[in-house]
């Protein structure tokens, strides 16, 4: 292992690590709690979960956020659901089996002490939501109701139709409101941080800047709480929110905190096509789907025919096929290599023929039959099914129908949907330890920020556990450890001279973006590098490719820092200018992301090295030589030096992953 | 670059800043597929201006997917433009026919002031949020989720409030610029739950007092907000405030 990385990871039972910490940790008393002010970067999930926790146990907190309001976060946007480890169903799940499950989906590439730290947690944060007021879907005996979700063969999702994201968002942001109103929380909205201060090797503070007025202000914090997060937009076309972006991660990780895994990204199956190339942002079709959905695509090469008029037996449901034991539910980057590996054979559908069909027709007359039944109706015939199943699958996933519809102009419950798999989420992040902090002393990173729980890919419905795990029930204790030690250090004044040299720094970047008065916009650049990412570090990855996108893209951020074009000024409300920025962090994480893709010589998880796969197309993973984390360490634009944090398995026999 | 044929007359409110006055511009707009969002389109739009050097339109957005309630276009003169049930985001400009004028503004009421162009502040929203739109429930020691069954019809309605997304087209196609939709909503929310209940009175009195402060209008039942909402948030809830409204105040000290 690597000098510089220590994880922290207590001694002990895995099942009891938690618990020893827990007990052990060192706290800070109430009175001290007062004195100590924490900032809060980001409303997602994990951000409002952990400022209105901090909160409420007594710290001062200030919260920042790009958006006009703490509940525009993108975590507002995740449909299907969250897991969690209850075992309602009584089906045989165990935290030990979510545990297992979250890490082998991840292809082997999660560190088990924090996996099975979410595994325990994660019934309390449901406990937690309910009490807030989140309304679930329950079923008719008032008791909370579950889904499947890929990459388990157990009920655990909770959810609230297609909308979970957003009622749990909800509910911790009015637990953030409430906080508001009580004065310990101060909330700055329409502000985006612009860096990090350190002062005496920890992190002190933060430059932001009020994108209303582009001023730019300087606030001291005890401790920093990165909750920003993933970085899905460097790839231009992604379900991620427009606003979506990693500068505050990037620039924490140009201020010494190491960047854990970047090339590890998650494609998601189950996406509208793109059709066009207007196109701003692609949409999910959730998860969930896959629970009611088969996957297929003619047997024939090149087909024409509609969908409808394909008699069964020349479909060819190829999930089902290579993966019986799965099926549709395999774990997302399975699915998502599948559909392109029949895409690009010459099997596709659509005017692109870049896609393959949701169908849900046979569910759909399953369930009509089932609902018949329950209503008497004795020989049904085929349009009393149609509609019976129709207003079932309605009732399970009527906004997603009704979001296809508006986006394609087609009838889902007539014809099946088009999917192609689109970027979604990034398992890489800023590297953190046991207890969620970075390499900068003093500086945190939470949720999808962060590197550490889903290895090489993330199963569905983590992503919302992780970070309410993360921002609920990991860093109120975790924090404690450092803050302990910083009940002596007093309120610095941001007339630090680190303060006044971080900020001179911002603004001569600022202005260097202004001056250049190219003669291409940013969406130019930002189209220009997705290409090349989609192309060479998207679904499959390959030396030669990365070596070349590695010079393309070199080769555009020198033409972005002498060609842009960014409108207005400094001293006001500019959008383009805040976009300017962004990508600018984004031409040099898509740089560090190539070069991670092409250090790690094997196949895990969303990671798709083309050299190493299995005669039948499968990944093979190299655990002899890559059972690491990379912790890219920046030296300078262009030049990291990699640190390794090795892999330990002591309670899971790592084995090579099968869903067949 | 061409990507479709539609050809479009835009008239935008143009403002500089919540003091400057504003003025309609009109662009001519080519080229414009069907198949685009309206952002997408406006995207067009921002994309020419910015290389013909002249400043580019400042619009609130961000999800993209109906969802964050960030966007937020007065268009031809309805909240979310033409088509019921979506967000401008979800708007598509198969919607519109080649040829067609199109006015956008950003929303109209005293409490969103207009800080550029079409992108308002819509921060009355969280304060009346911060006044008592929430459980007072700390994070810790919750008691298992299943030990408090809701009925289905319960759940189901408290949810179908919940799904407000706080855009603010409520109070844009009010001619009182009223928030009683989406005050109505997040009440409701909970008082149709267990867990609302504690707090049931001083909820509906401080949220409501919260949105007399910020200056919001009268309801006057034209019901203009639910056909507008684009998360079909129904006027009943508007009823349900009034309901505890009235009771909370003649019960309270």
């Amino acid at each position: 292992m690597s000098q510089k990385l220590d994880a922290k990871i207590p001694e002990g039972n895995l099942a009891e690590k938690w618990t020893k910490y827990k007990s052990s940790v060192p706290l800070v008393n109430p009175a001290n709690k007062r004195n100590l002010e924490v900032i809060v970067v980001g409303t997602g999930l994990a951000g409002s979960a952990a400022a209105a926790s901090l909160a409420e146990m007594g710290y001062k907190v200030k919260v920042f956020y790009f958006q006009d309001s703490a509940r525009r976060a993108h975590s507002i946007a995740a449909q299907g659901g969250i897991n969690a480890a209850k075992n309602y169903q009584n089906d045989g799940d165990s935290i030990y089996r979510l545990f297992y499950d979250t890490i082998k989906g991840g292809d082997y590439r999660a560190r088990e002490a924090n996996v099975h730290r979410l595994a325990e947690v994660s019934g309390n944060i449901i406990d937690q939501c309910v009490a807030q007021g989140v309304p679930f879907a329950r079923e008719y005996g008032g008791l909370l109701s579950n889904r499947s979700f890929g990459g388990t063969q157990v009920q655990r999702t909770f959810y609230a139709a297609g909308q979970t994201g957003q009622q749990l968002l909800l509910g911790a942001y009015s637990a953030l409101q409430r906080q508001v109103g009580m004065g310990t929380i101060q909330s700055y909205k329409r502000h985006e941080m612009l860096d990090i201060v350190n002062i005496d090797g920890k992190c002190r503070g933060i430059i932001a800047r009020d994108l209303v007025t582009g001023k730019l202000e300087r606030h001291f914090g005890h401790a920093v709480l990165l909750c920003t997060g993933g970085y899905g937009n460097v790839f231009y076309l992604s379900t991620n929110a427009m606003g979506s972006n990693v500068t505050a991660a990037w620039k924490a990780h140009k201020k010494g905190a190491f960047f854990g895994n970047p090339c590890f990204t998650q494609i998601h199956p189950t996406c509208i096509p793109v059709s066009g190339d207007h196109q701003s942002k692609l949409t999910l079709m959730s998860e969930s789907l896959r629970n009611d959905g088969r996957i297929w695509t003619p047997k024939k090469q090149g087909d024409t025919r509609k969908a409808t008029e394909i008699p069964e037996e020349e479909r060819d449901y190829f999930l089902e096929r290579r993966y019986p034991a799965f099926g549709n539910l395999v774990p997302r980057d399975v699915a998502s290599r599948a559909a392109k590996e029949r895409c690009d054979a010459g099997y596709g559908v659509g005017t692109s023929k870049m896609a393959v069909y949701l169908d849900f027709a046979a569910n759909m007359k399953r369930y009509g039959r089932v609902e018949a039944t329950k209503q008497n109706i004795h020989n049904p015939d085929e349009a009393t099914i149609i509609k019976l199943g129709k207003d079932v699958v309605k009732e399970k996933y009527g906004n997603l129908f009704d979001m296809y519809k508006q986006i394609t102009d087609e009838n889902p419950y007539e014809v099946p949907m088009r999917i192609y798999p689109a970027v979604h989420y990034t398992m890489g992040g800023l590297w953190v330890d046991y207890n969620l902090m970075t390499t900068v002393p003093g500086l945190y990173a939470l949720g999808e920020a962060n590197f550490s729980d889903h290895g090489a890919n993330r199963l569905g419905a983590s992503a919302l556990m992780q970070g309410l795990a993360d921002g609920y029930f990991v860093i109120p204790y975790t924090i404690g450890a450092y803050l302990s030690n910083e009940i002596r250090t007093p309120s610095m004044s941001t007339d630090h001279e680190a303060f006044v040299e971080a900020e001179k720094n911002v603004k001569s970047t600022l202005e260097k973006l202004m001056n250049i008065k190219g003669t291409k916009s940013v969406d130019y650049f930002h189209k220009r590098l997705g290409k090349i990412m989609w192309n060479e570090c998207g679904m499959a990855r390959s030396e030669k490719g990365l070596k070349q996108a590695i010079a393309d893209i070199q080769s555009i951020r020198e033409e972005f820092w002498r060609d842009v074009r960014v409108p207005g000024t400094m001293d006001e409300f500019n959008p383009e200018l805040e976009k300017a920025g962004r990508v600018a962090d984004f031409i040099e994480l898509g740089e560090l992301m190539c070069r991670d893709a092409l250090n790690r010589n094997e196949s895990c998880g969303g990671h798709f090295r083309e050299e190493y796969q299995t005669e039948e197309g499968e990944a093979n993973r190299d655990d002899e030589n890559y059972a690491y984390v990379a912790a890219w360490e920046f030296n300078s634009v262009g030049d990291w030096t990699l640190n390794k944090e090795e892999l330990k398995y002591e309670n899971i026999k790592i084995a090579s992953r099968s869903y067949k | 670059m061409s990507h479709g044929d539609m050809n479009l007359t835009l008239k935008i409110w143009r403002q500089k800043n919540k003091e400057a006055k504003g003025i309609f511009e009109t662009y001519p707009i080519s080229g414009i597929s069907p198949d685009m969002s309206f952002l997408e389109m406006v995207d067009v739009l921002n994309e020419k201006l910015i290389v013909e050097g002249k400043e580019p339109v400042a619009f609130d957005h961000d999800c993209r997917e109906g969802i964050c309630g960030m966007c937020s276009m007065y268009i031809n003169g309805q909240p979310h433009g033409p088509k019921q049930g979506v967000t401008t985001c979800q708007l598509h400009m198969r919607s519109f026919k080649n040829g067609d004028t199109v006015v956008i503004e950003p929303w109209r009421a005293a409490a969103f002031p207009v800080i550029k162009d079409l992108a308002v502040d819509r921060s009355s929203f969280d304060r009346i949020m911060a006044a008592g739109g929430y459980v007072s429930v700390n994070t810790g020691n919750a008691q298992d989720a299943n030990s408090l069954p809701i009925s289905k019809e319960d759940a189901d309605e408290s949810f179908t409030s919940a799904a407000c997304i706080g855009c603010g087209a409520c109070v844009a196609a009010c001619k009182n610029s009223s928030a009683m939709l989406f005050v109505s909503a997040k009440v409701s929310q909970y008082a149709l739950l267990p867990q609302g209940q504690p707090e049931r009175k001083s909820r509906v009195l401080a949220m409501v007092n919260q949105m007399e402060e910020e200056g919001f209008g009268s309801c006057t039942n034209t019901g203009a907000c639910e056909a507008e909402c684009p998360k079909g948030i129904s006027i009943t809830n508007i009823a349900r405030l009034n309901r505890e409204y009235l009771s909370a105040s003649l019960s309270s000290k």
